[in-house]
């Protein structure tokens, strides 16, 4: 038996000397247009992105900024449906936008696959990660769940005189850090670290990629000692899989391995985090869906599902392959378009109250959770999470509100979700 | 009625198991797929419906019998 080195310091230091890619001019400052000078890193998109897409998808349902180098915006449900469905013309090989492009020769396989891979690599990859992530597979992790939110709930310090959490901070957090940690195999004393490299990931889009390199290091640091271990030690976990997983006949490259327990633990956090905050954040304001909720649990599977569509925290992103004409517009190769399924969430041609949240809402053919070949590989661990999250929360407690409305802050970014959440809970 | 997945389209998001388990399963990577021969006993007809209402792919297939 030969000795793995794939995950070597050494032969780790000799490739992060080739990264290579394209640098744009950044343009920073307030947005001038949401036509024509869109920023989703802008604040005014944080706090509400709704009425902004609203107003574009009726007056210029594919917006540009020439920010990240350029940039374009479908609104409507039909436009990013489209997009999403066609692999042939939008790659996936960058999915978060920043003033860097990846070199071309990162396609067909990315950064992080599979996420990040095109046809045909993509189902290739994905295939190797799909049975881990089925509803019956995640099932397994319910009660563990179930268990760690009422032990977060029993934490909750309500030694402030005002009764007032942050469900944000010291509850939805918490819940997807530890799970993908445990499906990973990694030691449950680290999972306060993980929410510094969600935002070493989605937070430093706006900075030099020298400097972004250096804040993500630690991250990396971390997963090789963590990889490293696991060649050691063995376990019945996610990393072990990964790293005994062939394709082609031959094991996973260490980019491949590391790159996708990255994607494991980043896209499995942030987002998670995000729904299960905008939905407590929503029946704090709403106390009429709240008390809904309380006297008949059985609705929250409707309302979930209506939190998801209305309060979507995922947009995705992909790069125009070759110049191209979509709709009214031309598009040029390496183009990133910001593919908001928030907002095809909204649209109205789509959905009826498009911009109401209807709790009861009976068909819900949602895209919170993309469309075509890249679904959320792990839509049934977040449904599964936020499903437990919320009973769990609502029956311990079933009275809150909002502390205080302009405290509550939501994240910049891709993925959007309250990130300070004042709640008074008696 | 009859029920079919089209699987050209579906991506396992699993929503038509999720809302009608007694017409739908998973496969082993999470596939949606009729349960048997896909004919809808009487009754189940609005456990069918839902599912169709709420696949974000539009693959599950209603055959209705006239």
């Amino acid at each position: 038996m030969t000795t793995d080195n794939r995950f070597s310091q050494e032969l780790r230091e000799e490739r992060d000397e080739q990264q290579t890619g394209t640098l744009s001019e950044v343009i920073t400052g307030p947005v001038s247009d949401w036509a024509s000078d869109f920023s989703h890193a802008a604040p005014e998109w944080a706090a509400d992105p709704f009425p902004i897409q609203d107003d574009l998808r009726q007056r210029c349902p594919v917006a540009h900024t020439e920010r990240f180098g350029g940039a374009w915006l479908p609104t409507r449900y039909d436009d990013v449906a489209s997009i999403a469905y066609d692999t042939e013309r939008f790659s996936s090989r960058a999915i978060i936008i920043s003033n860097f492009r990846p070199s071309l020769d990162l396609a067909p396989v990315g950064g992080s696959p599979p996420i990040s891979s095109d046809p045909p690599f993509h189902h290739d990859a994905r295939k190797l990660l799909l049975p881990a992530f089925t509803k019956t597979a995640i099932s397994r992790y319910e009660e563990s769940t179930r268990a760690y939110c009422n032990s977060l709930i029993d934490a909750l310090d309500t030694s402030d005189e005002k009764g007032v959490v942050d469900a944000a901070q010291d509850y939805a957090k918490y819940i997807p850090m530890r799970v993908i940690g445990d499906m990973l195999g990694l030691p449950q004393q680290d999972t306060a670290l993980f929410a510094q490299f969600v935002e070493a990931v989605l937070g430093t889009i706006d900075l030099p990629p020298e400097e972004r390199g250096e804040r993500l290091s630690p991250l990396f640091d971390y997963l090789y000692d963590q990889v490293r271990d696991h060649v050691d030690n063995p376990r019945n976990d996610l990393t072990t899989h990964l790293i005994n997983a062939e394709l082609y006949g031959q094991k996973l490259g260490p980019e491949h391995v590391v790159g996708t327990i990255v994607l494991l633990l980043i896209a499995g956090i942030d987002t998670t985090w995000s729904a299960i905050g905008a939905s407590l954040w929503h029946l704090a304001g709403h106390p009429a869906d709240r008390e809904r909720l309380v006297a008949s649990p059985d609705a929250l599977s409707t309302a979930m599902e209506e939190f998801l569509r209305a309060y979507a925290p995922v947009t995705m992103a992909r790069l125009v392959k070759e110049d191209m004409r979509f709709g009214d517009v031309d598009m040029k190769a390496e183009d990133w378009i910001l593919l908001s399924f928030p907002a095809a969430n909204r649209d109205p041609a789509h959905f009826d109250q498009a911009d109401q949240v209807v709790i009861d809402r009976a068909a819900n053919r949602h895209a919170a959770f993309g469309l075509g070949i890249h679904r959320c590989l792990g839509s049934h661990l977040a449904r599964m999470e936020l499903r437990v999250a919320l009973e769990v929360w609502l029956s311990r407690i079933p009275e809150f509100s909002l502390a205080d409305p302009s405290a509550v802050t939501w994240s910049t970014g891709q993925i959007r979700g309250p990130r300070a959440l004042p709640l008074r809970i008696s | 009625m009859k029920v079919q997945i089209d699987s050209d389209r579906c991506q396992g998001h699993g929503r038509c198991y999720d809302l009608a388990p007694e017409l739908f399963g998973a496969d082993d990577d999470g596939y949606g797929q009729a349960l048997g021969d896909g004919i809808v006993p009487p009754g189940q007809e609005q456990g069918a419906r839902l599912a169709a209402a709420n696949c974000p792919e539009s693959a599950v297939i209603i055959l209705e019998e006239t």
